[in-house]
């Protein structure tokens, strides 16, 4: 009986080693990331609705999470459209350090938060690099919610690029020759036939610069000036409610967030779904 | 194409004849402008300007930072942690991949899903999970402090947070690549009388060892970098726990600026170290995928 | 029965269903369609030759198919007319004017590429209305004339109640047609197809060749395709253009280039034959030591490749002067039996065919004539 289960759950296979493996990826997985987030969740228990619901209406959490999202999203839109610049030019063109640039733009990937935070911090403070220049003007960059934007552009990019680059590549050039041939001048071939097939892989790139953008810490806390109600991010706030001991503030905080990824998570594969469906590749 | 050489064109291409999947020259040349304008304000720069910072008292107060027990203390912490998380998660990655690749069972979307999924939790929460299980009014809290284990604001919440973060590195880039590969190969060994280490160590690993090797080097980037789920369980003790990015905004915020930029400048030699050598496997890769049977 | 009469009862039957399905011509669908002149076109690829110089003349309505084996630069000439490539020299006409300075955009053709490049987030219906939708608006149709000629057209390729469907969700013989429909959407004057059935399976490829008449019958659009399959190009067009290494070897009907082929290798590529290394010397013909009783006046002295048709042989007997070979080899071909032989002292291979029940042992010795055959001098 047993056997036939398993049987049907798994099929059967030369191969050695599934028993030890699977074992060790279900308890290693389950104690590092299944059990320690359900346990988090969990913990939101010990408050009734009304108290969850006072910490999540309260105004400093509402404007730490608006500013999060608000701040992430303007950060993804403005990766997507230097970011389909980007891939473009990297994929389509050949030019001196097509390379370097191709390198460079996974530096957010490969270097620390809190590098990008204090770099980007000395670049656009009152006497910083740039800042020295725009303050005078009128334009406060570092310390306001535009320097938040700007760390989260920073961190966002890769995404957006490194998801559209492959689909570049796979665009076949028939199609665009094919809708030469039809009378299509450049403009209208690019605006009708190439930027739409690559809406999907646009969508996702977009969805994951948003979600690393709402969690994001290292990057902005230093750029970001930290004032409650203004310049104070979300994750922020976890970590003062956290030296202030109040578990259950962060915690429900850390649903919400959670709860919001979760959101992006399903978006992304809804996205896929629809594309796979409607194109046949996503 | 042997018997005769083409002779040389006798009238050029019309100047105007660019081929109908290109952009008009001025056209191209905004769109590179502006992408390596965008690329090298928004990545390059900040990269320059954490060295040109560090360097900005001269070469003698740069490595004077580094004579400084506190900064040394946090370098070591951070090997330390790196060696802990980055092994830990390659065991965990060789056997994911192999358990997820090599056999076909149901649930397996999910299961990879599930193992990307510290990706898309924010780093305060990685960090936040730990304190919830193991802080003083955590889960086990009060037991740890009854047999007098201290986890967080200690080595083994940073160990464990920055297992968290970079528990998928290994994993995600040998699944593909061992799916990719087939189970032939693992067949034929087995079926010659392998045992099933020997398998692994003689016909996958040497199949999947620059993959490994890449996911590994990003794997270490992220371990030594992290900072948001390592603020949140470390305490900030100076020569105690504080690793290497939260040495350097305790400095930062201590107004020891050129230090806190040199310690900076080390985790972006760092960067640039994977950055190239991540390139370098890129390279090699594509040369081995032009070879392959496209 | 040989290749060619195979193909002509093929021809004659499709004809003869066609007279019962398209007797007309449908005048919704007649177009303007123009001549098209190749003049001298040379084209390379860096330092890759592709075309040495080509002209060709292809009279208004003309189905024509260009034929060669692959890296024989067929579907560069294909793409230098339609203007998706530009040449190192020479013009390409359509009609009387001078195309070379005429972008893809300008010159109105139809293109159907080989794996189609279907627009993949379009529907059937606007992957055909693409032509008219991106016309300038002075020129643009209407919305319901759109929709009216997409219909007509999607009537015309046998896709009615589809043009809901996307690309993805059709099958390769589908696509196909939705390709085609899309370039005929746009009037062309002259309609350019790349290898258009090299993708599908043998069975949709006959019913499509069919089909691919049959339209050309009813809109007389001028018809240029690409292939490599020499049995398609005798089949469907009118005249047939055969390539070899970037240069024309022979244009003609299908009965031109199989009866009088111009050079060895349109010998060689079209249809089955055997080609013998032999010597010419005053009038004889010498294989090896033997002298064949072949009258070769009036060619030239030297090395020579004497080609013939597996058919075009007769059984000799012991009669002097004839082929004599050991047979290697015997297949059966309907009510013929094909013999494969080694010929003299190098053991050259040819073949023959043979009555069905012509009594034939391996290793036995048989000495043909060929009845038919041509002669072409060997450049060593």
């Amino acid at each position: 009986m047993t056997a036939i289960a398993i049987g049907t759950w798994r099929k059967p296979s030369i191969i050695p080693g599934f028993g030890l493996t699977f074992g060790f990826l279900m308890v290693y997985l389950s104690l590092i990331v299944l059990i320690p987030i359900a346990l988090l969740i969990l913990r939101t228990t010990q408050l009734s609705w009304a108290e969850y619901w006072a910490i999540a209406t309260n105004a400093r959490v509402v404007a730490a999470l608006r500013l999060s999202f608000g701040a992430a999203l303007i950060a993804a839109a403005i990766n997507t459209v230097f970011g389909i610049i980007v891939a473009w030019v990297l994929v389509r063109y050949e030019f001196p350090g097509r390379r370097l640039a191709d390198a460079i733009v996974d530096l957010p990937f490969a270097l620390p938060t809190a590098v990008a935070g204090i770099a980007l911090t000395a670049i656009f403070a009152k006497n910083g690099w740039v800042g020295q220049y725009t303050e005078p003007l009128g334009i406060k960059i570092a310390y306001t919610s535009i320097g938040v934007v700007i760390a989260l552009t920073f961190i966002g990019l890769p995404f957006v690029v490194r998801t559209l680059q492959p689909v570049i590549m796979e665009i076949e050039r028939e199609t665009e020759e094919a809708a030469a041939t039809l009378g299509a001048s450049r403009r209208q071939t690019v605006f009708r036939v190439v930027l739409p097939t690559l809406v999907p892989a646009l969508l996702t790139g977009f969805v994951l610069a948003l979600a690393r953008g709402i969690g994001e810490y290292g990057s902005v806390v230093f750029i970001a000036g930290n004032l409650p109600y203004r310049t104070e991010i979300a994750p922020l706030l976890i970590v003062i409610r956290l030296t202030e001991f109040d578990y259950n503030g962060a915690t429900a905080i850390a649903t919400i967030m959670l709860a919001i990824s979760f959101v992006m998570f399903l978006a992304i594969n809804l996205i896929q779904v629809w594309a796979r469906r409607r194109f046949g590749y996503v | 194409m042997s018997e005769q050489t083409l002779a040389p064109p006798a009238t050029m291409p019309p100047v105007t004849w660019r081929a109908p999947t290109a952009e008009v020259p001025p056209v191209r040349i905004v769109l590179i402008g502006v992408a390596v304008l965008f690329i090298g304000v928004f990545l390059g720069f900040p990269l320059l300007v954490v060295f040109f910072e560090a360097f900005l008292n001269g070469v003698g107060k740069y490595f004077e930072t580094f004579a400084d027990s506190d900064t040394q203390a946090a370098i070591r912490l951070t090997l330390l942690v790196a060696a802990l998380a980055v092994p830990a998660n390659l065991i965990f990655g060789i056997s994911a991949a192999w358990a997820i690749a090599k056999y076909d069972f149901r649930g397996k979307a999910l299961l990879i899903t599930l193992i990307d999924l510290p990706f898309s939790v924010s780093p305060v929460i990685a960090g936040l999970i730990y304190v919830i299980m193991f802080g003083a009014q955590g889960y086990f809290g009060d037991w740890l402090k009854a047999n007098n284990i201290q986890i967080i604001f200690a080595i083994p919440g940073i160990v464990l947070a920055t297992i968290f973060v970079t528990f998928p590195f290994v994993a995600r880039e040998l699944i593909p690549l061992m799916e990719e590969q087939g189970t032939q190969d693992e067949e034929a060994a087995i079926s010659l009388g392998a045992s099933g280490w020997q398998t692994f160590r003689r016909v996958t690993l040497p199949n999947v060892k620059w993959g490994l090797m890449y996911g590994v080097l990003l794997c270490n980037a992220r371990a030594m970098g992290e900072f948001g789920a390592v603020a949140v369980v470390s305490g900030h003790i100076r020569g105690l726990t504080n690793t290497m990015p939260l040495h350097i905004e305790i400095l930062y915020n201590d107004y020891q600026w050129v230090a806190a930029f040199t310690v900076a400048s080390l985790l972006a030699l760092l960067a640039l170290i994977t950055l190239i050598v991540k390139t370098l496997l890129e390279w090699r890769f594509s040369d081995e995928l032009a070879n392959g049977p496209r | 029965m040989t290749a060619l009469a195979q193909f002509r009862r093929d021809t004659d039957y499709i004809e003869a269903n066609l007279s019962l399905v398209a007797p007309f011509v449908d005048e919704r669908l007649r177009v303007k369609t123009m001549n098209v002149t190749v003049e001298n076109l040379v084209k390379a690829f860096g330092a890759t030759p592709a075309l040495h110089g080509v002209s060709l003349e292809i009279a208004s309505g003309e189905l024509i198919a260009l034929v060669g084996p692959s890296g024989s630069g067929k579907t560069t000439l294909l793409r230098l007319i339609a203007g998706l490539d530009f040449p190192n020299s020479g013009r390409v006409l359509f009609g009387a004017e001078d195309a070379s300075s005429k972008s893809v955009q300008e010159r109105n053709v139809g293109f159907v590429f080989q794996n189609y490049a279907l627009f993949k987030h379009m529907s059937v219906f606007e992957n055909i209305a693409f032509g008219l939708r991106v016309r300038p608006r002075a020129t643009r149709p209407s919305e319901a004339s759109i929709r009216q000629r997409v219909m007509t057209l999607l009537d015309l390729v046998q896709l009615n109640g589809l043009e809901k469907r996307f690309p993805g969700q059709l099958s390769g013989g589908q696509r196909q047609r939705v390709a085609f429909a899309r370039a005929l959407a746009i009037e062309p004057g002259v309609l350019l197809l790349d290898e258009p059935f090299g993708a599908l399976d043998a069975k949709v490829r006959k019913e499509l060749r069919r089909w691919l008449r049959e339209i050309h019958d009813r809109t007389g659009h001028t018809t240029v395709f690409v292939t490599h399959d020499q049995e398609e190009a005798l089949e469907l067009a009118d005249r047939v253009v055969v390539m070899s290494q970037g240069r024309i070897e022979q244009v003609g009907s299908a009965d031109d280039i199989y009866d009088n082929p111009a050079t060895p290798f349109v010998f060689d590529f079209i249809g089955d034959s055997s080609a013998l290394p032999v010597i010419v010397d005053k009038g004889s013909i010498a294989l090896d030591d033997r002298i064949l009783s072949i009258d070769a006046k009036g060619h030239a002295d030297g090395p020579a490749t004497l080609f013939f048709r597996p058919n075009h042989v007769r059984l000799a007997g012991q009669e002097s002067g004839s082929i004599v070979g050991t047979v290697t080899g015997s297949r059966r071909h309907g009510d013929i039996r094909r013999l494969e032989l080694e010929v003299g002292l190098a053991r050259h291979r040819c073949e023959i065919d043979v009555p069905a029940d012509s009594e034939v042992s391996r290793n036995g010795r048989v000495a043909v004539k060929p009845t038919d055959w041509r002669l072409f001098p060997r450049v060593s």
